[in-house]
């Protein structure tokens, strides 16, 4: 058994769990926060993706004892209070989904490809979104959403 | 997965002496855990290098030194790889998507020898040397074949020396899918040619002589034209045939070396 201890969504978690538990499953399972989904399992999908340190990262594909002492945002933790972050409101406002399985990831990554570079092109946001994959296809309102979200978070 | 033990080492020697009999280093763990997840590894221990300051980028002068723990991300965004060999930049800004980039490491790539990975031909065509906790290897002697290479049990690799060449570039026909090298072409230049393949071999990276010869005589896409690439012990797959693969590789040259006189030269 481990001693997995870190930051998650600004406040301090800890649990004893064994070495093998996925970063992923501790979210889900020990924390009970499904926000963060959980699609292939193989490290392609990209619906588990959370922000380890502020940067984007695959939650299925790392032990959640390797994230003791960072300090980790999901999905659950990106909105000011009953104000969502500017990403979902804009996944909102452009029908960024079908199902919805793949938003929370797609949410994850966009917000750091947007930090990262303001000013996307189209090309930009469909290759820097590669790690996310819609089984709905839904693509076209994504990257609209994604490009509206640019705009907003370059006035805010 | 199996049931492991995860433990972080503090230092290399550190490492190696809580590996055990049994126990596995892991870096960023791409490639690593998704064969645990899959049952084709069990390692009794895990063996964390995440502390163990082997990040980093310096430059040397003639070299650039890359510690092992170094992520594709910090490589691809380093403004000192993209003053001295931005080739390797470019290299690094291809490697899977923005996630595994962001954990993916340039150490437990090399150390792992995907036969479709980057990176080796880079090693191998800049004729870099691997720093490991006992002693220094050139590329030449480190890749020994399909996911082998030169290092013995508990040797850790600890930094990459890249020469900076006078030009380099590196050509990729990845896989749609995983972004792996179908073929990847390394093209460096400095008083010879080096020109190196990936994601082609069934031995894994090699380099191709002929090629070599030809650009050495004339740094040119047109001198390749009349070399012609055996398709023997290249991989033969469903993403493609080996005759389409020794195509390709004939392809991925010339665009390295058009990529190398249009704007790669660095002093």
């Amino acid at each position: 058994m481990a001693i997995v201890d870190f930051k998650f969504n600004g406040e301090s978690v800890s649990a004893d769990v064994p070495d093998n538990t996925l970063l992923v499953d501790f979210i889900r399972e020990t924390l009970g926060k499904t926000g963060t989904h959980v699609g292939c399992d193989t490290s392609q999908c990209g619906a588990c993706v959370i922000h380890l340190n502020g940067v984007s990262i695959k939650s299925c594909t790392m032990l959640a004892v390797m994230a003791n002492g960072q300090e980790i945002t999901s999905i659950e933790g990106i909105a000011g209070g009953k104000r969502m972050h500017p990403m979902q409101e804009a996944f909102h406002e452009n029908h960024g989904l079908q199902c919805g399985f793949c938003t929370p990831g797609m949410i994850m990554s966009a917000i750091e490809l947007v930090s990262n570079k303001p000013n996307l092109t189209e090309q930009e946001i469909r290759e820097g979104l590669e790690g996310n994959l819609c089984r709905c296809t839904g693509y076209h309102n994504i990257i609209q959403s994604v490009q509206s979200a640019a705009r907003a978070m370059r006035e805010d | 997965m199996y049931q492991t033990n995860y433990i972080r080492a503090s230092s290399t020697n550190d490492a190696i002496a809580k590996l055990g009999d049994d126990g596995k280093l892991i870096a960023g763990g791409m490639t690593l855990l998704p064969i645990m997840k899959q049952r084709l590894a069990r390692p009794k221990m895990l063996v964390d290098l995440a502390d163990c300051g082997l990040a980093g980028i310096e430059d040397l002068g003639d070299t650039i030194k890359i510690g092992s723990m170094t992520t594709h991300v910090d490589v691809e965004t380093s403004q000192i790889v993209a003053n001295g060999i931005p080739a390797l930049a470019t290299l690094a800004a291809k490697i899977g998507d923005r996630q595994v980039r962001n954990r993916g490491t340039i150490g437990g790539s090399i150390a792992n020898n995907d036969p479709s990975a980057c990176y080796p031909s880079a090693v191998l065509a800049l004729r870099a040397t691997i720093h490991t906790s006992n002693r220094d290897i050139v590329a030449d002697d480190f890749f020994m074949g399909m996911f082998e290479t030169s290092l013995e049990d508990n040797e850790i690799i600890t930094a990459i020396s890249f020469p900076k060449p006078t030009a380099a570039a590196y050509a990729k026909f990845p896989n749609p899918a995983s972004r792996f090298a179908m073929v990847g072409v390394f093209v460096a230049k400095s008083e010879t040619v080096r020109v190196a393949v990936t994601g082609a071999g069934e031995d894994g990276v090699f380099r191709h002589e002929a090629l070599e010869i030809a650009l050495t005589d004339l740094f040119a896409p047109d001198a390749v034209e009349s070399i012609i690439i055996s398709s023997d012990e290249l991989i033969n797959d469903i993403h493609a045939p080996r005759d389409y693969r020794a195509h390709l590789i004939k392809e991925m040259t010339k665009r390295a070396v058009t990529a190398c006189n249009q704007s790669q030269f660095v002093s």
